[in-house]
């Protein structure tokens, strides 16, 4: 595992290679955030970032709700604790850009554009979903808004979102393609045989890895026999970068100059952005049982506190905005859950409606009860 | 009117809809530089060259995935799969992604797609190269699976799933490639997918076959005719959508059926056909619906166990015979 | 009919104590009602009925103990139904019973009744699993819908197919076959001279007793068949009503005698029957209401007059047409009634010839009859049945005398003709056979 403190003093993300035509030149980096970069950055992009990094866990906070009251069904996969990843990969990518994601997707999605509400409402399996209800937690989809799709089979969005690579590149467009994975995706062989295809093709994706150091219950050093996983591409030639993923700056710095990179150059990276899980709820309030030193250690863990730790000592964030973000990300989260609620569900007599585009004779409607011939 | 071959029809429409739509490209192992395993892509690169005939690795489901993940963009990629087979590989991205992408995101995003790729055994490619799996496609809504018999109808069919929003599948029949027929000059005619059709009319027996056995019904047809048997051929033509109804009224009127099928009998095409007979003609059998199938075992190499496994004319000739001497017909 | 089982009332219960039956036998039973109340291991509890009906047993007593899923009692469709004598497996020794080959009550000696004396050793086990489904003949999904149509019997059909499966081609065989007798011909008529006198069925594949007078399977004609299923049809769809009249007959005697006398160079007989014919046919010109037929949810008028006459022959009865008959001379139905009554003798009738009937007339006065109620020849919608000329003590111009009579009784089809409008009918056709002239004039 890469030591993230000692990498700190790295600054930016480098490209040291990788550029077209010179792939042998490719390396990987490790590296750090950007704690210098608070004191650079503008206050209103700060508590921007900090507003939307608190609009992930409030959602998600309030989507495990729904779970346990039954109002959302199947899996459910939340983005705690990878606030600070997904505001950082979603901020470096401009309006045009494409994203591809696994089923962890609802952070993304609302952060690629999609309305919250939009978002609660397909988790409800309500009508105004952004897929209609025809998708739920793992299959966030919005043409508009350019998320082409959080996918459930493991490694399955790669193929597809090398496929859309092609054809951006295909058609000359300078559009490019971002496809988030987790850490265990790595061990697939879709991975290996879209790396290959994309530095073959020189398509313009960003692969970036959401590495909490576990697959489920399996570690990382107990799956991959590399476990820096943005070394993963090295036998492509593709160069990788990692970066601190509870720092949203430095995710940003290092997602724009990859995804930007990827853009001029034509070429495929990866970006590995490592986070810690959060044990649920008790990171909110962890004081009442733990030492000052695991408080301490929670809070640097878990980037949205991190974050505003940091803010505060900048005096960025003040008591009162803290107060008004806290209280305007609730209603917009509240807002969300109240319009899920009343959106109707579909139409049983929609059933049909989304196995063709094309219309084709003899496509069956039966009901499961149905005679196949009814005389 | 010309007499092209199966291969011939294919490869003329590649070209004619490649001309005409500049989002059609194409993928696989081998079609550029070798110009196709079967040489269907036979002049393909040198016209059109690398950007739209695109040689890829040995990576069914790295390409086959891209290809959906380019239709979802608005391209119209034609993937070949060197055979049916290896399309095994690609499963994943076939069932679970091109499959599914339409319904599962509430209708935003087709996948207008082809994979083109043949099946079929007889050619001595042993147990892992001879398979008929078309049903594992066949099985699956969201996919539309065609089985061409004539080289006039790979054409319609090719035209009409390069120009469809949905993945297609186009089954195609290494025993076929070879086979001739006539092809209208300068055709552009569409085939309807979904539609079974009557190739040949007859009142004594129904044959139902698609693909390869779809064409060696028409022939046992043929000679069954000089013993004055009728036997009315239908080719399913199109897997999924199945066109049930044509198969039940032509039972309906003949009151007998043989299905020839060249994939395995259980749990086969053929089950399904004969299930929908059932259900649409039950007072309508004068004979329990007979099928015709491979032998259920992996295809051996050696040439006598191969062709003994196989369905051919003769095993379809003596199931039609045995099904009418049972509704008390007259049979040579 | 359904069981009612010792219900699981508590994770730990294995058996249960009937505590009070609630509802009592032949009490209506809703779905919800509480039924029994158990005593499980732990506490009584009210079971409840799952669906509507009446409980017809109690088949465990109140303070008895049975395990879970054992039967406590049923539920049937009605207040009387029989609950099951056995319980299956589960009460042997009532089964024992059953079988002990105690004889058969008499229950009145009906022919129709199992022979009596039949030991009970020699009885098939009364319900097989198998049963008798491995004597019904094999027959393809197509022969089977095409015997329907034709009204084959396809019992009655060999199978040419593999294990004697009945196929389409011996359908079609014994389709043709039927036509070719024309007495088969589906448009038969057959009538009701006799309709009471059907035989009583033989028990079939009952192995009984052989004393040389055990019942035994007959062949059946065609002609049998179709009398069977077209009567069964008649008695079955149409409702029967019955309206009497006795008439003096003493005119149409005279009458009758009158024109035989003036007919008996031509050799031509006209009988009572062919006079009733012509009064039939004369008195439904003013009577169009009763010339109908219920058909389909639909009334026809007919247009013809043609009036069929019941004729016995050996094979069964039939029904020969006379067309137009209110437009033929008497001379002419006597001619043409013999005529087809020894052709159909013969065997030699021609479809047409029985088709097309509006009305019928049957008469058993030959065999002495009183009267008769006939069942309806469908689609018609009335017969006339004829008894015997008796002389009767009547009253005429005010005394007693005595007198010929005849008895006459319209069924009639209360689907097309009402009883109001059945009577008139029947009101004038008696004066027109009182005032004989009024049939050929």
């Amino acid at each position: 595992m890469a030591d993230t403190a000692k990498a700190k003093g790295g600054g930016t993300a480098r490209s040291t290679g990788g550029r077209r035509r010179s792939r042998k030149d490719s390396t990987t980096s490790a590296t750090g955030g950007t704690t210098s970069g608070v004191a650079d950055e503008k206050p209103d992009v700060l508590l921007d970032y900090y507003r939307r990094m608190l609009l992930v866990r409030r959602f998600e906070e309030r989507t495990g709700q729904a779970y346990t009251q039954a109002r959302i069904g199947g899996y459910c996969h939340l983005n705690l604790g990878e606030e600070a990843t997904v505001v950082g990969l979603m901020e470096s990518l401009q309006e045009r850009d494409y994203l591809y994601t696994n089923y962890r997707d609802h952070g993304y999605a609302i952060h690629k554009g999609m309305s919250p509400r939009r978002v609660m409402a397909e988790l409800y399996g309500r009508t105004d979903g952004v897929a209609k209800g025809w998708g739920g937690s793992m299959h966030m989809y919005d043409t508009q808004t350019r998320m082409l799709g959080g996918y459930g089979i493991v490694g399955g969005q790669l193929p597809l979102a090398t496929g859309a690579a092609l054809a951006v590149s295909y058609r000359g467009g300078d559009e490019i393609v971002m496809c988030q994975l987790g850490d265990g995706t790595t061990n697939i062989g879709a991975w290996h045989e879209a790396l290959n295809l994309a530095s073959l093709w020189n398509l313009p994706i960003v692969y970036a890895i959401v590495n909490n150091f576990t697959g489920m219950g399996t570690t990382v050093e107990k799956s991959s026999a590399e476990p820096d996983l943005y070394k993963r591409g090295s036998a492509y030639r593709i160069e990788g970068v990692r970066v601190d993923g509870r720092d949203v700056l430095a995710v940003r710095d290092a997602a724009v100059d990859l995804v930007e990179k990827a853009r001029s150059e034509q070429r495929p990276y990866i970006l590995e952005c490592t986070s810690y899980r959060l044990k649920g709820h008790s990171v909110v309030d962890p004081a009442k049982y733990r030492t000052e030193e695991q408080v301490a250690q929670a809070r640097a863990n878990d980037p949205l506190a991190a974050f505003e730790d940091q803010l505060e000592k900048a005096g960025v964030l003040t008591e009162d905005k803290k107060k008004e973000i806290a209280d305007s990300v609730k209603d917009e989260v509240a807002d969300a859950a109240d319009f899920a609620e009343n959106s109707p569900p579909p139409d049983v007599s929609t059933l049909f409606d989304y196995t063709y585009a094309t219309p084709v004779a003899n496509e069956s409607r039966r009901m499961p009860a149905d005679p196949v011939f009814a005389e | 009117m010309s007499v092209i071959t199966y291969r011939q029809a294919l490869r003329d429409t590649l070209r004619a809809e490649m001309l005409r739509d500049d989002n059609v490209l194409l993928l696989g192992e081998e079609i550029g530089l070798f110009e196709g395993s079967y040489k269907i892509t036979e002049g393909l690169l040198n016209e059109f060259g690398e950007k739209r005939v695109r040689d890829t690795p040995i990576s069914e489901e790295g390409f086959v995935g891209a290809a959906v993940g380019a239709a979802m963009m608005g391209l119209r990629p034609v993937v070949e799969l060197m055979t049916i087979n290896f399309s095994l590989i690609a499963i994943d991205q076939i069932i679970n992604h091109a499959a599914k992408i339409y319904g599962m995101f509430g209708g935003q995003t087709s996948v207008p797609m082809v994979i083109r790729t043949p099946g079929g055994g007889g050619q001595q490619l042993g147990a892992t190269h001879s398979q008929n799996i078309e049903l594992f496609y066949a099985f699956v809504p969201g996919l539309k699976v065609l089985a061409p018999s004539t080289p006039a109808d790979a054409a319609a069919m090719l035209r009409a799933a390069i120009r469809d929003d949905d993945p297609v599948m186009l089954l195609e029949n290494l025993g076929l490639y070879n086979s001739k027929g006539e092809v209208p000059d300068g055709d552009e005619s569409v085939a309807e997918i979904g539609r079974a059709a009557v190739t040949r009319e007859g009142g004594d027996i129904t044959l139902i076959g698609y693909s390869r056995m779809a064409a060696v019904g028409r022939q046992v047809a043929e000679q069954l005719a000089e013993e004055d048997i009728s036997v009315e051929v239908v080719d399913l033509r199109s897997l999924r959508p199945l066109d049930r109804q044509t198969v039940v009224d032509s039972v309906r009127k003949t009151g007998c059926a043989v299905i020839a099928e060249d994939d395995w009998l259980t749990y086969g095409i053929g089950a399904e056909i004969a299930a929908s007979i059932q259900e649409g003609a039950f007072d309508y059998l004068d004979a329990p619906v007979r099928r015709v199938a491979m032998a259920e075992v992996p295809l051996p190499y050696a040439k006598p166990l191969e062709n003994a496994a196989l369905p051919s004319a003769e095993s379809i000739t003596t199931a039609v015979k045995e099904t009418l001497s049972a509704v008390g017909k007259r049979v040579g | 009919m359904s069981e009612i089982y010792m219900p699981r009332l508590s994770d730990t219960m294995e058996e249960g104590v009937i505590s009070s039956w609630v509802k009592n036998v032949g009490d209506k039973v809703a779905s919800g009602d509480v039924l029994v109340e158990i005593e499980t291991d732990k506490a009584v509890m009210e079971y409840e009925a799952y669906e509507d009906g009446y409980l017809v047993q109690q088949a465990v007593s109140e303070g008895d103990t049975v395990p879970i899923g054992a039967v406590i009692g049923y539920i049937g469709d009605s207040p009387d139904t029989a609950p099951p004598e056995s319980g299956g497996e589960s009460a042997p020794a009532e089964q024992e019973q059953e079988t002990a080959g105690e004889p058969a009550p008499e229950t009145g000696g009906g022919t129709e009744q199992q022979p009596a004396q039949a030991p009970a050793p020699e009885q098939p086990a009364p319900s097989g699993p198998d049963g008798s489904a491995g004597t019904r003949p094999r027959s393809s999904p197509l022969a089977r819908r095409l015997a329907r149509e034709y009204g084959l019997d396809i019992e009655s059909i060999s199978g040419s197919g593999p294990k004697g499966r009945i196929v389409r081609a011996d359908i079609e065989a014994a389709a043709k076959q039927q036509q070719a007798e024309p007495e088969a011909a589906p448009a038969t008529a057959p009538q009701a001279a006799a309709p009471q006198a059907a035989a009583p069925a033989a028990p079939a594949g009952q192995e009984a007793y052989d004393d040389g007078r055990a019942s035994s399977e007959l062949q059946v004609s065609n002609v049998r068949k179709v009398i069977a299923r077209r009567l069964t049809q008649s008695k079955q769809e149409a409702p029967h009503f019955y309206l009497r009249r006795t008439i003096d007959a003493e005119a149409l005697k005279a009458f009758r005698a009158q024109i035989n006398t003036q007919l008996e160079e031509t050799g031509t007989k006209v009988s009572f029957n062919d006079l009733i014919v012509k009064a039939c046919a004369t008195t439904l010109r003013t009577h169009p209401e009763v010339n109908r037929s219920w058909v389909d949810e639909k009334l026809l008028q007919h247009g013809r007059i043609n009036v069929g006459v019941a004729v016995a022959v050996e094979a069964g009865l039939i029904v020969p047409v006379l067309h137009d008959t209110d437009k033929m001379a008497l001379s002419e139905i006597a001619e043409r009634s013999r005529e087809l009554a020894g052709r159909a003798r013969e065997g030699k009738l021609k479809p047409q010839e029985m088709s097309g009937g509006t009305f019928s007339v049957s008469n058993l006065g030959m065999y002495g009859m009183d009267s008769f109620s006939a069942v309806i020849n469908p689609p018609e919608a009335a017969i006339l049945a004829v008894g015997a000329m008796k002389q009767q003590p009547v009253v005429h111009e005010g005394e007693v005398v005595a007198r010929n009579t005849i008895a006459l009784e319209l069924s009639v089809d209360h689907r097309a003709v009402d009883g109001a409008v059945g009577a008139a009918f029947l009101k004038d056709l008696a004066e027109v056979l009182e005032n004989p002239m009024r049939i050929v004039v």
